[in-house]
């Protein structure tokens, strides 16, 4: 029942449609949660502006900062329109936020950013952070972003997640202030940079096929000018040829549109493809974890051991120390009564470990399992919307070539 | 034979039609008619799997023969006639088709024959019916023949006699039946026409069981030659606008033809590099499926949809290699042929005023009278440039209905290959909007 009533609350950007809106935006496949801060508030990111100004080294640098909207759902909700509260987030903020979550809360799998740079641009000759499509599909990119971290039933409720909404100035000093970044993890990092690269080559072939349409099209129109040069020889042929021709150029024309619509998909695929190695942290991560158990579990065991031989002299296994006692004799009873002691002290703290270790455990690989679970669940779900809007998109596309395909049908059927 | 464009030696040819016969050997009023109790009658249906050195059957007896020439008289008479008999849309009376490509390997050479098929009514014929087996060649002598008996008239081209060995493989599927829609194009343009159909170098190729070219190639060369001797050393001093005209169409058509054909090569290659592409492309879908449990079928259902795609896409570009574009190159030797016509017509012009001007100043000189000779190359002018008119109106149709059907059906093609597409994704949209209402269902139960 709650899924319906936070149905039923539109959020800025979106259309009442059932699939996705059009610009993306996945609001309603992902507002059947529970209690979350997208409940009370509405949250988009309206605008992008270029900026300059001077970076960390003082050298002049352009970069573009994206408008965060939000305004009280109480308020729309009793019918008063307020003016939303703003502030401008540069990227690298953004980045800053997910980071932090993601350290934070290692067991939870963090929905993605979109990507920092123009790796994959379609028919443009630059790779440009400054090109308006790119920034456009960024700002939808973070929108996403946003919405799906405010309306997960963890992070949702989280400070920095808030205060990232509400605070412009001193927010990146509030968050360093929480140390996070002791807790991080390199390894993880390191690990994550890998997997982007090797997931271009699945991406590369998105794009070669996108260009290879193109060609095909654009190449037909070709036909439309020769067309033209021909009709202007014959008596009988000529308005038909003509006619032809123009229709053969707004098939080439129609190309541009549906590539638009593909890379909108692509980036779909490719905001799922963040996501799923989100989801191969949270696993690493709990093999970590694992593995510390593992190793506090071996000491501890191997502490056993050595106590178990102090006291009674006999030796199981097969150790340097063991053999020199035999060879050069045992120690003094006191030293031998000092290590004991000792040893029953690490013992002690080693099980308490071993004890936290595996309540940690255990408490992660339940949020975390609960997490995947849901995880799996969205992904399901707006990945099958995904592939519906495609084929939409393919019928359109379909419909569109007919259209133009019997247009010059009839005018070649009144040479 | 009077008025007659034709020169002496293809005329005495025509009137010859014992040059044509299969044996050879004998006299025309020894050959047997077809009827008489030794003959085995032919059926379309009969294959036989070689050229035999069959039962001499058909061509004229004389009675024939002159039929023929009378026909073959009208030529001059103006357009009236050709266009009564054959204008679109007339009852035909004779139909030919080819088709039946058979493989024959001997010790010399390997190559292919084709079953060509006569229904006719003409009383030219014998027989209402007629299946020979012809190879390329043999079709190859009939356009020569045609040419140079006919020099006034178009004939229709052929498609090309060599092949580079080892790049294009002469005996597969698709070359073979390319080469069969366009001999097939040919000798039904051959048929349709209203001289070239009475011509007996056809009645021959659709009707005799072993063509002996031998005779035919000697006339061949003779005849060749004197065509030379007659036009040759003059110079054409005024071109009639309308012939002009039809020149420069010919040569801008050509090349617009050109461009056509260079476009849709390339836009072959670009869908074969597409193709390529997306059956990678699909491919990863698979792949993709395997390791999913819910999207499994969705990832599936994409997959085939673009497999579907790709089959359909396929089919597209093999119309287009096909039969698109044969009938492009065609249509460009056909050109070629057209103004071969009209460099033949130049040339007899040339050569009557040419010997006007000289027989003027002899006139001049020394009062002789003009001699006939001059007048009849007048007549010849006159005739061809009768035929050539009459010939260039109906190719002129023809092309307006040959680019009309080629046209459509490139865009029928397009069609189809989109219709295909859509139906697929159309059954993909059905399949995954049910499992989401499943999925629905399942989760509020």
């Amino acid at each position: 029942r709650m899924a319906e009533d936070v149905k039923e609350e539109s959020v800025a950007s979106n259309d009442e449609s059932d699939r996705a809106a059009s610009d993306g935006s996945l609001s309603n496949t992902m507002l059947t949660e529970g209690s979350c801060l997208l409940r009370r508030m509405e949250i988009c990111v309206a605008e992008a502006e270029k900026r300059s100004g001077k970076n960390a080294v003082s050298m002049q640098e352009t970069y573009t900062v994206y408008l965060v909207e939000t305004r009280p759902m109480d308020a729309i909700a009793e019918g008063r329109n307020p003016p939303p509260d703003s502030l401008w987030r540069r990227y690298s903020e953004f980045e800053l936020l997910r980071n932090y979550l993601i350290v934070t809360y290692p067991y939870i799998v963090v929905p993605p950013l979109p990507e920092k740079r123009a790796e994959f641009v379609w028919h443009k000759l630059s790779a440009d952070n400054m090109d308006p499509d790119f920034v456009e599909r960024r700002r939808i990119g973070l929108e996403n972003f946003l919405l799906r971290v405010a309306s997960h039933p963890v992070l949702s409720n989280n400070e920095m997640l808030y205060q990232f909404l509400t605070k412009e100035h001193g927010w990146k000093e509030m968050v360093y202030e929480t140390g996070f970044q002791t807790k991080a993890d390199s390894r993880l990092r390191a690990l994550s940079a890998t997997f982007r690269v090797r997931n271009y080559n699945s991406f590369s072939l998105l794009q070669r096929v996108a260009d290879r349409l193109y060609a095909v099209y654009k190449v037909h129109g070709n036909y439309g000018r020769v067309f033209s040069e021909w009709s202007a020889i014959e008596k009988e042929m000529g308005d038909g040829l003509q006619s032809a021709g123009h229709h053969m150029d707004a098939y080439a024309a129609s190309v541009d549109d549906i590539l638009e619509e593909e890379e909108h998909y692509a980036d779909q695929l490719k905001e799922y493809l963040s996501y799923a190695e989100a989801l191969r942290a949270v696993c690493r991560k709990h093999e970590l974890s694992q593995f510390e158990l593992e190793m506090a579990s071996q000491d501890l065991i191997s502490k056993k051991q050595q106590r178990e031989e102090l006291a009674t002299g006999i030796v199981h296994t097969f150790s340097l120390k063991g053999m020199t006692n035999k060879l050069f004799g045992q120690e003094a009873p006191e030293q031998r009564e000092a290590k004991l002691n000792l040893l029953e002290e690490l013992i002690a703290e080693g099980e308490e470990t071993v004890k936290e270790k595996t309540a940690e455990c255990d408490e992660h690989a339940e949020k975390a399992w609960a997490d995947i679970v849901r995880f799996k669940d969205q992904k399901d779900k707006d990945l099958k919307e995904a592939f519906i809007n495609y084929a939409l998109m393919q019928i359109s596309m379909c419909k569109k070539g007919i259209q133009v395909w019997s247009n010059a049908k009839e005018c070649f059927l009144k040479m | 034979i009077t008025g007659h464009v034709f020169p002496p030696s293809a005329g005495m040819s025509v009137g010859a039609p014992r040059g044509l016969a299969s044996s050879g050997q004998k006299l025309i009023t020894e050959i047997l008619h077809p009827l008489s109790a030794a003959e085995e009658p032919l059926s379309p249906g009969q294959d036989e799997p070689g050229l035999t050195n069959g039962t001499p059957v058909e061509i004229s007896s004389a009675a024939s023969a002159s039929v023929l020439l009378s026909r073959l008289q009208l030529d001059c008479e103006p357009e009236a006639n050709a266009h009564v008999t054959f204008g679109s849309g007339e009852p035909r009376d004779l139909f030919v088709t080819v088709d039946d490509p058979k493989k024959h390997v001997s010790t010399m050479e390997t190559y292919i024959t084709y079953r060509v098929s006569t229904k006719t009514t003409r009383i030219e014929f014998d027989l209402p019916e007629y299946s020979v087996r012809r190879r390329y060649q043999d079709f190859d002598w009939l356009r020569i023949k045609l040419e140079d008996s006919q020099p006034t008239h178009l004939v229709p081209p052929l498609p090309e006699k060599f092949v580079m060995k080892g790049v294009v493989d002469r005996f597969s599927e698709e070359f073979v039946d390319t080469r069969m829609k366009a001999l097939d194009k040919f000798l039904k343009r051959v048929a349709d026409h209203p001289v070239l159909s009475f011509n007996p170098h056809l009645n021959a190729f659709l009707t005799a069981k072993d063509l002996n070219k031998r005779q035919g190639l000697a006339l061949l060369t003779k005849v060749g030659e004197s065509v030379k001797n007659v036009a040759g050393g003059y110079k054409l001093r005024a071109r009639p606008a309308e012939f002009s005209a039809m020149g420069e169409y010919l040569d801008t058509f050509s090349q617009k033809l050109g461009t056509i054909d260079r476009i849709s090569q390339r836009i072959l290659r670009e869908q074969s590099e597409y193709l390529t592409e997306l059956r990678e492309y699909g491919a990863v879908y698979s792949t993709w499926a395997a390791s999913e449990e819910q999207l499994q079928r969705p990832l599936e259902g994409v997959a085939g949809c673009v497999t579907t795609s790709c089959g359909a896409l396929e089919d597209l570009s093999d119309n287009m290699s096909q039969d698109f574009l044969p009938v492009l190159r065609e249509y460009v030797l056909y050109i070629e042929s057209m103004k071969r016509v009209l460099r033949k017509r130049d040339q007899v012009q040339a050569e009557y005023e040419g010997r006007l001007e000289a027989a003027v100043l002899r006139k001049q000189e020394d009062r002789t009278p003009i001699p006939v000779e001059v007048e009849k190359c007048q007549d010849k002018v006159e005739c061809f440039n009768a035929d050539l008119k009459a010939d260039w109106e109906r190719w002129q149709r023809n092309k307006r209905q040959d680019f009309k059907q080629l046209l459509t059906g490139m865009a029928d093609k397009n069609i189809n290959y989109y219709e295909k597409s859509q139906a697929a994704w159309e059954s993909l949209i059905t399949l995954l909007q049910e499992k989401q209402t499943e999925d629905k269902t399942s989760e509020t139960n």
